[in-house]
């Protein structure tokens, strides 16, 4: 294991990405963070930029709009970078597939290394989503 | 000279993307451009292609916060086309999802903006109590959000006798935090120094902009579609319309909490009112015709428009949420405020976007551009806070 999983592993910076989401999804997440959840008690730390980030979280169908940025935003992770689909809507687009402006899934754009399906997934399953991600690193 | 400050589109909190751009001179904000659609998914038009008993599911992810709200205007809007009648038990359960819905809207802004200026705890606390009324959601209707319990002439689920008490435990338990919290807000002279004054839309300008929901009332402006337009038990429940006068960005935050207790309120009204009896009326079709449904969301008046041929889909469905009207508030509220408080203001209205992950300041006149992380206008408004704490106390000391 390279130095830099190793560091990865045990203190994941997580960058968020809403491409088009109800915010549902982007809600469950913020109430990971919150005092019943709390997953900052295992390093996990949801950053501003994705500059700093170890895994970006994307949650949404992906919309026509959202796409370069998306892509870029891929670009300039520092490598390397775990992503993970969030919501039924990040795995598959969800209720919104037929929509005209909805240019996902975002693995057809992107490669993606975890999905996290629910709508929205509970907190503990995005929990479980992490842990399970760290656990294959 | 005026520089330029581009917002968005995307911030790690909450709501759609949107794209603001500041136009600031010095630390001044003199004008401001706002694009919003970075999460136009043709919510519409997907459901032109649903049966009417599908759309609810559809609409009720417009939005992730108010996922009773829309379909609650939707179901009105199919009811009122087809005339339906809706059993009174079913009436009662749509009241009591609803209005939880708005507590924990609400308490989910008040953290919200408590992280914006600084206080953490405000935001820990309120998205810790925010967690029982998650929790009573999900014991009945079986999801935390999106709660897939309105359906056209009813509700999906019954509300079993047997949590009854539960929730009433946990709404009291509510009640008690929601005074602490609004206590810790109304009497903290940090939250007034930072708040007061800051972000002025006044009743007139609310009249000019369409301002709706706790925006408009915090200015005075006395909208409510739920006393205005009663739909279903509204009017079997007693409750009072929040006003405040100032329309800055404090009585915004107390229009929301003051908001809680009239929520908390009418739930325990219906749970005293409701009897044992239907769910739902059997509807077999929706005849040709149109229909308007309105609703009060937690941000304000939501209506849905549907036409229908008499074929089992939506001929034609209008969406009018209320972010809508009050995104467009901020073109005159942020006006003339500093940047610390850019981000603040236009969370006030509560599509917050104040957490965007990317700022970058354009310089007009030499083209020179400054790109900064997300977290730079959360920074400044902290550091704002801090320095009128210190203030503060050196007042105290001092006299
Ligand atoms: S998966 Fe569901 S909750 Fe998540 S963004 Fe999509 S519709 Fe919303």
């Amino acid at each position: 294991m390279s130095l830099a999983m190793k560091a990865l592993k045990k203190s994941p910076w997580v960058f968020h990405v809403n491409t088009g989401a109800c915010n549902n999804c982007d809600i469950e997440i913020l109430d990971c963070l919150t005092p019943r959840f709390d997953l900052e008690r295992f390093g996990i730390l949801l950053v501003g930029s994705i500059r700093h980030a170890d895994v970006l979280l994307v949650t949404g169908p992906v919309t026509r709009n959202c796409l370069p940025r998306i892509k870029r935003l891929y670009e300039q992770a520092p490598k390397p970078i775990k992503v993970v689909a969030l919501g039924a809507c990040g795995c598959r687009c969800g209720i919104f597939k037929d929509g005209y402006n909805i240019i996902g899934p975002l693995d057809k754009h992107i490669p993606v290394d975890a999905y996290i399906p629910g709508c929205p997934p509970k907190p503990e399953a995005i929990i479980m989503g992490v842990v399970k991600l760290l656990g294959t690193l | 000279m005026v520089k330029k400050i581009p917002i968005g589109p995307y911030h790690p909190v909450l709501e759609e993307p949107e794209f603001f751009e500041l136009h600031v001179e010095g630390e001044r904000v003199v004008g401001i451009d706002i694009t919003i659609g970075w999460s136009h998914r043709g919510i519409e038009l997907l459901s032109e292609h649903k049966t009417w008993d599908q759309v609810p599911f559809l609409v009720e992810r417009v939005c992730g916060i108010c996922s009773c709200s829309h379909p609650f205007a939707y179901v009105k809007a199919v009811e009122d086309c087809a005339g339906i009648e809706v059993p009174l038990r079913a009436q009662y359960i749509r009241l009591i999802v609803a209005e939880l819905e708005r507590l924990h809207s609400h308490l989910l802004w008040t953290g919200l903006a408590g992280h914006f200026i600084g206080y953490n705890t405000v935001f820990m606390w309120a998205w810790k109590y925010r967690e029982p009324v998650l929790d009573i959601l999900e014991a009945v209707t079986g999801n935390r959000n999106h709660y897939a319990m309105l359906r056209v002439g009813g509700v999906r689920r019954d509300l079993p006798e047997s949590e009854v008490p539960m929730v009433l435990e946990r709404l009291d338990e509510l009640e008690k935090n929601n005074e602490l919290l609004t206590k810790a807000i109304v009497d903290d002279p940090v939250i007034h120094a930072r708040t007061k004054g800051v972000g002025v839309f006044d009743r007139k300008m609310c009249r000019l902009y369409g301002a709706l929901g706790p925006t408009a009332r915090a200015g005075g402006y006395d909208v409510d579609a739920r006393r205005d337009h009663p739909i279903d038990a509204y009017d079997k429940v007693d409750f009072d319309v929040i006003l405040c006068e100032n329309g800055d960005v404090f009585d915004k935050a107390v229009v929301r909490q003051l908001e809680n207790f009239e929520a908390i309120k009418i739930i325990r009204q219906c749970l005293k009112q409701m009897e044992p009896g239907e769910i739902a009326t059997e509807v077999h079709e929706i005849p040709p015709g149109e229909g308007l449904g309105i609703y009060e969301a937690p941000r304000g008046e939501v209506l849905h428009y549907i036409r229908s041929d008499g074929g089992n889909m939506p001929l034609r469905h209008k969406i009018r949420a209320p972010s809508f009207n009050n995104i467009l508030t901020n073109e005159v509220s942020v006006v003339g405020e500093t940047v610390a408080d850019a981000g603040l203001i236009t969370a006030a209205v509560d599509p917050c976007y104040s957490c965007t992950e990317r700022v970058g300041i354009v310089d007009r006149g030499d083209g020179g551009r400054w790109v900064a992380s997300e977290g730079d206008l959360i920074r400044m408004s902290q550091e704002r806070t801090e320095k009128i704490r210190k203030e503060l106390q050196g007042n105290r000391r001092n006299g």
